[in-house]
């Protein structure tokens, strides 16, 4: 699967690693809603170095992702504002 | 998929979508894609030079902010040679603002740095999607059927269509972060003009608000610790006034001047 860093880039990891991705994902989630800076910072750090260990994709590789995730220095108040708000996504 | 990579994705997508969303036939998604990846780029660049500009004006500022700190520096030194230690506790305070928006000025310098960076690397990888797309869709429809191409041009335009977001979104993050510098740099421009920096020549009794923000704004064991470091590099304190400041420049004017006023209230 293809998942991005937003503003960095797309990586390819392998279907073996989606399971771990979910969990770490969940992570960063629970984190997150528990309105926990230090630990959103630990858990959704902990993603994105799981995913930048994918095969970079390259610039000439016109596939969509699978799977977006936020920039890496997303703040925790962006982190909810931008993805967990009413505003951007219903439901 | 849930999460934050699936709240994430869905914003993307439906960007993405709104973004290739007005063609129906292919040979449309492909041109307006492709004149809205060029329009994209033309932005990217815009938002660079933007970018620059704002790091220029920062690093103007901090060349006066340190014109100011070596002036402030030395004013406190000649009014403590010339015994005036409150006078040199002002200009120390106010060096030690200076030097701590000067402090904050680096860093954001180097944030924009690492933002032209990260923008000029953007464009790049954009500038190769764009290439790519354009080639591959003229491959596209000489190898295969109207409706195989249509599937996978809309597959390439959805992917170049995705980069676009990104770099979109990479821009306004970009832009946004400059804007509150600049907004800083406005606030630090304020000071300046109010005199906080200044001279203290121009210390006049009226400026209790300055003094009030010097206050809230300096470290007042930090300046205490500077004004003691000072009074021992130029000898003050327990030393005899004929030993006051040998070897500093205001301290020999001053012997100077006694010297030449000596023959002058002789004649």
């Amino acid at each position: 699967m293809i998942v991005r860093i937003a503003t960095e880039g797309q990586y390819e990891l392998g279907d073996a690693q989606q399971a771990s991705l979910n969990e770490l994902d969940n992570e960063a989630v629970a984190a997150c809603d528990a309105d926990d800076e230090q630990r959103f910072k630990r858990t959704f750090s902990s993603l994105i170095e799981f995913v930048r260990k994918g095969k970079p994709v390259g610039d000439d590789d016109l596939r969509p992702s699978d799977v977006i995730l936020p920039p890496a220095d997303v703040s925790l108040d962006e982190a909810k504002a931008d993805f967990n708000g009413e505003g951007l996504i219903p439901g | 998929m849930p999460g934050l990579s699936g709240r994430m994705s869905t914003v993307i997508k439906a960007k993405i979508s709104k973004l290739l969303d007005r063609a129906e036939d292919p040979s449309e998604t492909l041109e307006y894609s492709y004149q809205k990846q060029i329009e994209l780029l033309q932005n990217v660049k815009k938002g660079i030079a933007d970018v620059v500009t704002s790091k220029k004006r920062l690093q103007l500022q901090e060349q006066k902010l340190r014109d100011q700190v070596v002036k402030l520096d030395t004013q406190a030194r000649q009014a403590l040679a010339a015994g005036n230690e409150e006078l040199a506790r002002t200009a120390l305070e106010r060096k030690n603002v200076a030097q701590t928006e000067l402090q904050s000025l680096d860093s954001q310098v180097a944030q924009l740095e690492q933002q032209q960076e990260q923008m000029t690397a953007s464009e790049q990888k954009l500038r190769t999607k764009i290439e790519q797309f354009r080639s591959k869709k003229e491959v596209i429809k000489a190898q295969y059927s109207a409706a195989e191409a249509q599937v996978r041009i809309s597959e390439a335009a959805t992917g170049v269509g995705e980069e676009m977001a990104d770099v979109g979104l990479a821009m306004q993050r970009a832009l946004d972060k400059t804007e509150n510098m600049k907004a800083r740099a406005d606030a630090v421009q304020e000071l300046e003009a109010a005199g906080t920096f200044e001279d203290l020549t121009s210390l006049t009794p009226g400026e209790d608000d300055i003094d009030r923000q010097l206050k809230q704004l300096s470290s007042t064991s930090e300046v205490d610790a500077e004004l003691a470091k000072m009074k021992a590099e130029l000898g003050t304190g327990s030393a005899p006034v004929g030993e006051l400041g040998a070897g500093t420049p205001s301290a020999g004017a001053g012997a100077e001047q006694t010297q030449q006023q000596s023959p002058g209230q002789a004649s």
